[in-house]
């Protein structure tokens, strides 16, 4: 009850017309920054923290600030999806999972069902964790104290395991890629030991690791592009799109059947954000793999289920409201947006940490107010918008085609301002290509880096604090099952093969 | 006069503004966003300096040009070194540094880099350290410690940030000082640290006062001894390691540092600028809330202190046996 008060005074507070053009703002800007290949809502909220001292010496405490930064995170989860869906390049690093099916959709012609899912879910994800966030804050700040390196382990292997499912039935390809993946994940400098690891060449630029958007966008901006290119050389691809009223209302209906994937994208990608390793890519892109492993026609993925786009975004605006919590509680950023986040609290003069709550209230409340005015502006413009980004689609592939491949370029400098990137990006893109020739998914090396440099420091604390014994995994509370659940996952498909045998069915290729 | 620059830029356009610019000020400035990496990953006590720095700059609007944070944490600092190194503009390239600053170099001989070629632009603080325990573990003195460790042999967890480094250091000292035999495991940042002493996954750590404040406040870590010269005024009941008897102290510099081949006038520039930031009533009071020592130090005497610094950290490597 006292919960419920102390959040409707901060709804209050959050509804000021200060406080509520601020979101709208932050909201709007966030969108376009999320929807902008290689920036993202790090992007967007480091490049406008000095802002947020003008906002400060006019309203005086940090509740505003935040505000304003907060609905910028907000508005980035939605627009990620944006430049996913129209154009096949993820916008934001936790919108490539959105990719996987937003980009089929999007060449069937029904952007406009894809958007719709997209949106509906992101507001369904964004209002689940924004409750499990104010029920349960100080509950789940101790659940995530109680993740400890061989628990994070245990559960990227679960995540390895949903994925072992993705690239389609071809396990053994699927597996290379996987170790493909992780391969390169291990590039630059250990963090264990410190030393340097397979800079190839000696070429500087691959001392800090290859970095995950220049492979996303590699793979799925110029890679697809060419893909496109190849598979359509005769025949125009422009994209049939149909905005009108009917049209979105119908894509709306269409929603229902993403249920499945929208549930399980909220309460996943929450739990996986609150817990200071993860972040929202992790979350988008486990999310997508359970949801595909759970659906009845897990086919269907990768070419074009809504359950697909559903599940990723879901889980990203989930994701990020988790994030907070480690970020709030804990003064433990989840993710690097988080992290800048984190800066400002300090530098506005507050210490997160586990008293928070106690010591902060006029702080604290307005924000979590905020959160529901954020999200609820953020599907409101983002629908409104959607014709808008339709429109994109419209343009034949003569014009889109080099604009993607602009927009690659640039949103890879424009991430880290590293022309080794670029290069790197368009070297990974023909790779990517090749690969797709040859039938290999590299939906599963994409997870792999994302979850290599997570998993792998854990695995290594896990054994040093074991002296070296894979025990440690099974006999904690928390790791033992969750280490089960992932290794009977992964050997899932021998079981199938093997009772097909004994059945005297012939095993399915 | 400012109100004219900006407005010959938007009447006259670009060479107009360039005139304008040079009419005002002799001295040396930046002419595009300068870039400022950060020696850490996101989110640890560096990193949180950093970003303070630079909102300080924006805030009192003490530069022409944005500072834009780039992290550099790979290899205890080698991936920032290595890129400062090699930067294409000099003066257009700081860096906010640690203690890796002096111990990677060494390290890693590989990387070639002469730590002695970077511009001393300034000292804004050294940062200090002390023993953080669980309250639940029981401890309440140093001595405690010390006999619940020697118990507990190898089963007695330290967790620290990076391998070899700061952190890894002070450890090596209290095993081979007190004959402990502590295992030490490295993480990626100071705040992932804090957290698994508070979610009781490693047994103790010697973070660094920001790192920690949030559960310490919280009543969850509790200090044991501290490894500086004299107490800190924000923790006056924590004894010194000194006051035990052993002759060591440890601090980190935080420092920032131009890339070698910075220009004298840009060198100039920056010393200048962080003066400012130094002197802001922002980073006066950050630096007493977190328990910051160390005045600001600039020029030869920065550089004479990195001399020491290098030395020190050499024969505490040697002793340990992290160098040959």
């Amino acid at each position: 009850m006292e919960i419920l008060l102390s959040l409707f005074n901060g709804i209050l507070i959050a509804l000021e017309p200060i406080n509520l053009g601020l979101a709208v703002i932050g909201v709007v800007v966030g969108l376009f920054v999320g929807a902008m290949p290689g920036l993202g809502s790090v992007n967007g909220v480091a490049i406008l923290l000095p802002f947020t001292f003008v906002i400060q010496s006019f309203t005086g405490g940090a509740t505003s600030p935040m505000i304003f930064l907060a609905a910028i995170y907000y508005g980035a989860m939605y627009g990620g999806a944006i430049s996913s869906i129209t154009l096949g390049i993820p916008g934001a690093s936790t919108a490539v999972a959105t990719t996987f099916d937003g980009r089929p959709l999007a060449m069937k012609g029904m952007a406009h069902v894809a958007l719709v899912a997209a949106a509906l879910a992101s507001f369904i994800g964004g209002t689940v964790s924004n409750v499990l966030f104010t029920a349960f804050a100080p509950l789940l700040a101790s659940v995530a104290l109680s993740f400890g390196n061989p628990e994070i382990f245990a559960l990227m292997l679960l995540a390895f395991a949903t994925f072992v499912g993705l690239g389609g039935d071809d396990i053994p390809k699927t597996l290379f890629s996987i170790c493909f993946g992780l391969v390169l994940a291990t590039v630059g400098f250990d963090i264990i030991s410190g030393e340097p690891r397979l800079i190839f060449f000696d070429i500087t630029g691959f001392s800090h690791g290859i970095r995950f958007l220049v492979l996303a966008i590699g793979v799925y901006g110029i890679g697809e592009m060419i893909w496109t290119i190849n598979t359509s050389r005769y025949g125009s691809s422009m994209s049939k799109v149909d905005v009108s009223w009917a049209s979105m209302i119908d894509a709306m209906k269409r929603f229902q059947e993403a249920w499945r994937g929208t549930l399980i994208g909220s309460l996943l990608g929450f739990f996986v954000g609150i817990l200071p390793a993860a972040g929202a890519t992790p979350g988008s892109l486990m999310s997508y793999g359970v949801t595909k492993m759970l659906s009845k026609n897990p086919k269907e993925y990768g070419k074009g289920a809504i359950d697909g786009v559903a599940a990723p975004e879901a889980a990203n605006n989930s994701a990020s409201t988790g994030a907070m919590l480690p970020m709030m509680t804990l003064g433990i950023p989840g993710s690097p947006t988080t992290a800048v986040l984190l800066a400002g609290m300090v530098i506005w003069g507050l210490q997160p940490g586990p008293l928070l709550f106690t010591n902060q209230p006029d702080f604290v409340w307005p924000l979590i107010g905020s959160f529901y005015v954020s999200n609820l502006v953020a599907v409101l413009v983002n629908l409104a918008f959607i014709p808008v980004f339709l429109w994109m689609l419209r343009m034949p592939f003569t014009i889109l085609a080099p604009l993607i491949f602009v927009l690659s370029l640039v949103g890879t400098y424009a991430a880290y301002m590293d022309m080794f990137d670029v290069w790197l990006m368009v070297f990974v893109g023909v790779g990517a290509f090749f690969l797709r020739i040859l039938d290999y998914p590299v939906a599963p090396a994409v997870l792999a880096i994302v979850l290599g440099p997570i998993a792998e420091p854990k695995l290594r604390q896990s054994l040093l604090l074991s002296d070296g014994d894979f025990s440690i995994f099974f006999t904690r509370p928390i790791a033992g099952p969750i280490t089960v659940i992932a290794i009977i996952l992964i050997l899932l498909p021998l079981f199938k093969v093997i009772y097909d045998k004994i059945k005297g069915k012939p095993a399915e290729a | 006069m400012n109100m004219f620059k900006s407005m010959a830029i938007g009447v006259a356009g670009l060479a107009m503004a360039t005139v304008a610019t040079v009419g005002v000020a002799n001295a040396w400035e930046p002419t595009k966003p300068v870039d400022f990496i950060i020696m850490a990953g996101k989110g640890g006590g560096a990193d949180k300096m950093a970003r303070l720095m630079q909102s300080i700059v924006e805030k009192e609007n003490l530069a022409n040009r944005p500072l834009v944070p780039t992290n550099k944490s790979g290899g205890s600092g080698a991936e920032a070194l290595i890129a400062a190194k090699k930067a294409a503009d000099p003066d257009h390239t700081i860096m906010v540094t640690l203690n890796s600053f002096f111990t990677t170099p060494l390290r890693q001989p590989g990387i070639d880099v002469d730590i002695m070629s970077f511009a001393p632009v300034g000292r804004m603080a050294e940062d200090t350290f002390l023993l953080w325990v669980h309250k639940d573990s029981g401890l309440k003195t140093f001595e405690d410690f010390l006999a619940k460790a020697k118990a507990d042999g190898n089963k007695w967890v330290m967790g620290g940030t990076g391998k070899n480094s700061e952190d890894n250091i002070i450890t090596d000292f209290l095993n081979n000082n007190y004959g402990l035999d502590i295992k030490y495991i490295p993480y990626k940042g100071g705040g992932a640290v804090a957290k698994d002493v508070a979610g009781k996954q490693v047994n103790s750590s010697v973070n660094n006062p920001s790192e920690a404040l949030g559960f310490y406040e919280s009543g969850d870590m509790v200090p044991l001894v501290a490894f500086t010269d004299e107490r800190l005024p924000m923790f006056p009941d924590v004894p010194t390691l000194k006051e035990k008897g052993a002759d060591f102290s440890y601090f980190m510099q935080r420092a920032v540092v131009g890339a070698p081949g910075m220009s004298d006038e840009a060198l100039a520039y920056y010393t200048d600028l962080f003066t400012k930031v130094y002197n802001s009533a922002d980073w006066q009071k950050y630096k007493s809330s977190k328990s910051l020592m160390g005045d600001f130090m600039a020029g030869q005497a920065l550089r004479d202190y990195w001399t020491t610094q290098r030395n020190r950290h050499e024969s505490i490597l040697r002793a340990s046996g992290a160098i040959k």
